[in-house]
């Protein structure tokens, strides 16, 4: 355990390192983060322009969900997403032997190899939309509340990684894999609303195909207080069901791999 | 003519089939131009049945329309060639364009039209299945089905030269990619893609109809939809025609001085 927290601390640093050769990017992940706050705020405020409540949520319960929206898009861009492309490439090529060669499991590698530092701004700025959003609230929020939506946020990150994990895996067989990402990527633009206001069809598809409802709607559903006991367990095992199932079908897809070079 | 008519049927047909090769690509890009007016159809239909039945003038069933026809509008004008001129420059694929003997335009828009038949696989069943599920009226005269021709074809000028003169920019600077997603951000405020423009705060309507955006999508739209007065359509034919005489004369006086600065390394 403690071997791999020093590596997981070792490829960060690592990331980190490459990245901060490329300081102009900084400034151009700033002005992405105030666009992306601008049109989900502007988004808001001409929505709330015409109603006080949408699908039973008021303005600044919508403003704590965007936080969320922000913050967990910011988790997959920033760890998620480039470790993927990575191993996805490795596969391709066939430096994906160098990964199976290592004394450490190859899950672990593939999935912490590589972090995008600029994207942590998203990160932080989601962090303080939900600042915002609960200082606008103050009234309402209890202890218990932040403290539930931060354990769902941990289980939502655990359902996303899962997620991509098993999509990655299928690189193993296919080739282009990325284009189901782009997939992921299209519909995560939707969570930036909550899933209940969907038709019940594509509230389906974003709850259970594509788990964007678990991953954004349900933390911030905690954080205003209004989460059940039921979604609360049936997020809990969602995650742990996903991640057992990612790690089996990485197992499984690991010994259909042949190499691509040699 | 029947010169021109032969470049543009070899140029679609070779498009046609680089275009067939991603398929896949092609189709699940498609997801991503559905999932957003899906997306804003659904939270105004939402303000719509929690209002009263209706906003702004809007029920459910015309945000249907006005969605539905926004999206049809929005996939027939699309042009993605400012996010291709980034490469172009920077690998050098300007060096084999500019041996050809016709401009490079030429090859955008033979590609553009192969895509969009090839997307219809995908937009058609999307647009019944929407029309099914939410039920949208039209109130659409044949004078206004007959307008709509017209302001889409000239939609569709005034979007590709606007990606061109935005692409070239490539030429100059490195920082392409920032610019264009900016220019997306002020595109869905003002075009009427996240809301019908009469919705928005009457400043925020007043800027939309000095920029190019809604004269591009919300103005063929709400044309189609029988929103518009004898004298709204007429400004909003001459706002199109003015806005593609200013992106045309940009274009031509740019790419001459893009030419000329264009240097290629290696092979």
């Amino acid at each position: 355990m403690r071997r791999y927290l020093t590596l997981f601390s070792t490829f960060l640093r690592l990331s980190v390192l490459g990245e901060l050769e490329y300081r102009a990017n900084f400034w151009v992940q700033i002005l992405e983060s105030i666009l992306s706050l601008t049109v989900a705020v502007g988004g808001i405020i001409i929505v709330f322009d015409h109603t006080a409540t949408l699908g039973d949520w008021s303005a600044n319960q919508l403003l704590a969900l965007v936080g969320v929206y922000i913050m967990i898009g910011g988790v997959i861009t920033f760890a998620i997403d480039p470790s993927m492309q990575r191993f996805m490439q490795d596969v391709q090529k066939g430096t994906f032997d160098f990964v199976l060669t290592k004394p450490v499991d190859a899950q672990f590698m593939a999935s912490t190899r590589q972090f995008q530092l600029w994207k942590l701004i998203d990160v932080v700025l989601g962090l303080a939309i939900i600042g915002w959003a609960l200082w606008r609230m103050q009234a309402q929020i209890t202890i218990l509340q932040i403290v539930l939506a931060a354990l769902l946020l941990g289980i939502g990150m655990v359902i996303v990684y899962s997620f991509w994990m098993i999509l990655g895996t299928m690189a193993f067989w296919m080739i282009r894999v990325d284009n189901m990402f782009q997939i992921f990527n299209a519909m995560f633009v939707a969570g930036r609303w909550p899933v209940n206001i969907y038709p019940t069809g594509l509230r389906a598809v974003l709850t259970f195909v594509v788990p964007i409802a678990f991953a954004v709607t349900v933390p911030a559903e905690a954080l205003i207080g209004r989460i059940t006991p039921t979604t609360f367990a049936l997020a809990f095992g969602v995650g742990i069901g996903l991640f057992v199932v990612a790690r089996l079908f990485w197992r499984y897809g690991i010994r259909s791999y042949s190499g691509a070079s040699a | 003519m029947s010169e021109w008519l032969a470049i543009y049927t070899a140029q679609t047909k070779r498009a046609f089939a680089v275009w067939l090769q991603y398929r896949a690509a092609a189709i699940i890009w498609m997801i991503g131009f559905i999932v957003q007016p899906l997306m804003y159809l659904v939270v105004w239909t939402t303000v719509a049945e929690s209002s009263g039945g209706s906003v702004g003038g809007y029920t459910p069933s015309d945000f249907a329309a006005y969605y539905i026809v926004l999206m049809i509008v929005d996939q027939v004008t699309y042009t993605w060639v400012q996010h291709e001129f980034d490469y172009r420059v920077r690998e050098g694929e300007f060096s084999r364009l500019l041996l050809l003997p016709i401009h490079p335009i030429h090859e955008d828009v033979a590609d553009n039209i192969s895509y969009k038949v090839l997307t219809l696989i995908v937009l058609v069943p999307a647009v019944i299945l929407m029309m099914w599920f939410f039920n949208p009226t039209f109130n659409t005269t044949w004078q206004n089905a007959a307008l709509f021709v017209p302001a889409v074809f000239i939609s569709f000028w005034l979007r590709f030269f606007m990606g061109w003169v935005l692409g070239m920019l490539a030429f100059w600077t490195t920082r392409i990619a920032a610019l264009i997603r900016m220019y997306s951000v002020i595109k869905l405020f003002f075009s009427g893609r996240l809301a019908p423009l009469t919705l928005l705060p009457p400043v925020l309507f007043a800027v939309a109809r000095v920029l190019p955006f809604m004269w591009e999508l919300a103005f063929p739209v709400e044309l189609f939809l029988g929103r518009l007065s004898a004298d709204e359509i007429w400004l909003g034919f001459g706002m199109q025609l003015l806005w593609t005489g200013i992106m045309f004369i940009a274009f031509r006086l740019m790419w001459r001085r893009a030419v000329r600065r264009y240097t290629a390394f290696g092979s």
